[in-house]
């Protein structure tokens, strides 16, 4: 087959997936970043003309704990999701067939009630009168008088709660196709279990714990639920603020420019990893 | 030192099954030994007991006096090349040599030329920075070999080592596995179900079956005098009997009856009384096939048959004679024949004879 036939092979085989992204992905970020250089109108829609103000106004000092917290919530929770999930993906693996069904029912059972719902479980089980924090007491874990809920790390506690599953499944899948014959040849060569793990496991589902953190990382950065339910006053995200200024405000000009802020807080940064990694590997090869 | 890996009395129960039953095997220091045996044979049941990944259900493993049974993997003296080689696939060539010097927390310096020192034995230095997938069958096996001697153990485990390459490949690595156990003096352990690569590599088998060991010796050994009927036939290709002992002479030698065969004089390591039912194997290239009839001289064990079919196959022709119910496979080398003028063809009658020492008695499989 020639090159040139090839490249063509290679768009069609691509333009399913193109055309679905540019669609539901490309064309509304766009329309998102666009409303953001348009006026307000007064009945919550655009307004005619373009306009730089909104821009101005987003620079606004108050934004910046509130994008700054959006990012370490979003992190750690990434972070405590991945601790989490490894060692579930891990056994998952080395379990039987029958077992591993089990598991992954287990796993994606939390989904059949709606999420709102699980929210208000949380919010039930950490209130003062709730049955968690009653027991907690009894066992003379926290003190007395202890407030669990309206806390940022209630919100921590409830987005590792939600994101879990979306960390797992990738993680398994990564694992499931992990050669575990390879950490015979670790152990053999003198690793113990735990640096057999860190050593050749962790680094053979690589794939796998990229795409669970920008799983887990890219869902928490919208949050807006879950710090307004379980979270204190000083706990929004960027995400409450978005919505505060589309459904109480009605300035959509205003929530399209925080939401492009938010995207560019993302992208830059994994532009720059993702060129760095390219840079990197054709310098070592 | 004669008992330098030693086996004691182990055992290893899967589920209702003996998967390796009650082996005990000594190996000198330096030797090249072989575990061979079909597969589910239980020899790399065993192999993984020595490596440690599996716990024997009873006995003992100990490598130059002290008792491993107990120690995990990552503190046996033992490495292995495994397999499929389990290269890790994100690290270079160099890096999974330095793997096991770098959990043992080696100096810098010592690791280099440590890892250096290998590549050269295994002549893949100019490899060095490429990973396990750019690299062929042979070298992925070399660097596998590489991995484990770095760490300078005392006994290497070879599961399978050359199963995974193809026939050229696997007569030049023959040669290279060698070369390498004479140039590192390490004592090897193979495990492979290829007799032919058991006989070229190992100073002594242990043929396995069924979770026992039917007999250790050495290649030749193991050829001309097997013990059972079993090693007889996985070792090689061997024509069986089935008589009676007729009377017991001196020297091992039993004269034997056997229907349709008239009498023949054999050989026996063991003891045998007359009347004794018995199993006796000869190989097929002891035969020797004749138009006439021999002189008296050799003509012991002379008897008459007709060819069946024949295979030509350049360095020798193999024959399939019927002597009443038996059907006997005999091979020749073209000059051996005698007279030389005339091979036998198809349904020609030939005499065919074996010297008394190249028939021997076999103990019945389950019988050890």
């Amino acid at each position: 087959m020639s090159k040139e036939s090839r490249t063509v092979g290679q768009w069609l085989l691509t333009f399913p997936s193109l055309a679905w992204l540019s669609l539901f992905f490309v064309i509304p970020a766009l329309l998102v970043i666009i409303t953001a250089f348009r006026p307000a109108d007064l009945q919550g829609g655009v307004g005619p003309g373009w306009t730089l103000a909104t821009l101005r106004e987003v620079q606004d000092p108050v934004y910046l704990p509130i994008l700054w917290r959006t990012l370490w919530l979003s992190g750690a929770t990434t972070l405590v999701c991945l601790a989490l999930a490894l060692p579930v993906a891990f056994q998952m693996a080395r379990v039987g067939q029958r077992m591993r069904q089990v598991l992954l029912l287990l796993i994606v059972i939390p989904f059949l009630s709606n999420f709102l719902i699980r929210i208000f479980a949380w919010k039930s089980l950490l209130h003062p009168e709730g049955p968690l924090t009653k027991l907690l007491i009894w066992l003379h874990l926290i003190p007395e008088n202890a407030v669990l809920l309206n806390h940022v790390g209630t919100v921590l506690l409830v987005l590792v709660y939600t994101q879990l599953p979306f960390a797992i499944l990738p993680l398994y899948a990564a694992a499931e196709k992990f050669d575990f014959g390879l950490l015979d040849a670790a152990r053999d060569l003198g690793a113990g279990p735990w640096r057999a793990f860190s050593k050749v496991f962790v680094p053979g589902v690589r794939r796998g714990l990229i795409s669970s953190s920008v799983m887990v990382f890219v869902c928490c950065l919208g949050q807006y639920v879950i710090p307004q339910m379980v979270g204190g006053t000083s706990d929004e995200m960027l995400g409450s603020k978005i919505a505060q200024r589309v459904f109480s405000d009605r300035n959509l000009p205003h929530a399209s420019a925080l939401a492009g802020g938010l995207m560019l807080a993302v992208l830059v940064p994994m532009l720059i990893v993702v060129l760095w990694q390219q840079f990197g590997r054709k310098e070592s090869e | 030192m004669d008992d330098f890996l030693v086996i004691d009395h182990v055992s290893k129960i899967f589920g209702a099954q003996r998967a390796v039953d009650d082996v005990s095997l000594t190996v000198a220091q330096g030797e090249a030994f072989s575990l061979l045996g079909p597969s589910g044979c239980g020899k790399t049941t065993l192999l993984r007991m020595i490596a440690g990944f599996e716990r024997p259900d009873s006995g003992r493993i100990l490598v130059g006096g002290q008792d491993i049974t107990a120690l995990p993997p990552e503190l046996r003296p033992v490495n292995t090349v495994f397999q499929n080689y389990a290269l890790f696939p994100h690290l270079s060539v160099w890096d999974n040599i330095a793997f096991g010097l770098r959990m043992s927390r080696r100096p810098r310096e010592e690791i280099r030329s440590g890892v250096d020192r290998m590549l050269e034995l295994v002549r893949l230095s100019e490899h060095a920075r490429k990973r396990p997938a750019q690299l062929s069958g042979g070298q992925r096996q070399r660097v596998a070999i590489a991995r484990a001697l770095v760490n300078r153990p005392q006994v290497l485990l070879l599961d399978e080592p050359l199963a995974a390459l193809d026939l050229k490949l696997r007569q030049h690595m023959l040669m290279e596995l060698n070369a390498i156990h004479e140039k590192v003096g390490t004592t090897f352990i193979y495990v492979t179900h290829d007799q032919g690569e058991a006989m070229s590599l190992s100073d002594r088998i242990a043929v396995m079956n069924a979770g026992k060991v039917e007999q250790v010796d050495s290649p030749e050994h193991l050829y001309e005098t097997p013990n059972t009927s079993f090693v007889a036939s996985f070792i090689g290709d061997a024509n069986f009997f089935t008589g009676v002992a007729l009377e017991v002479l001196h020297e091992g030698y039993v004269r034997v009856l056997v229907e349709g065969l008239g009498s023949p004089l054999v050989l026996s390591n063991g003891a045998v009384t007359v009347n004794e039912v018995l199993r006796l194997m000869v190989r097929p290239e002891k035969i020797i096939l004749t138009l006439a009839r021999p002189l008296s001289g050799e003509s012991v064990n002379a008897f008459r048959g007709v060819v069946e079919d024949m295979a030509y196959f350049g360095s020798h022709t193999r024959y399939r004679i019927r002597a009443g119910e038996h059907r006997i496979l005999a091979q020749m080398q073209r000059s051996r024949f005698s007279g030389g003028e005339i091979n036998p063809a198809r349904g020609a009658e030939v005499w065919m004879s074996f010297h008394p020492d190249e028939g021997r008695v076999v103990r019945l499989e389950g019988e050890v």
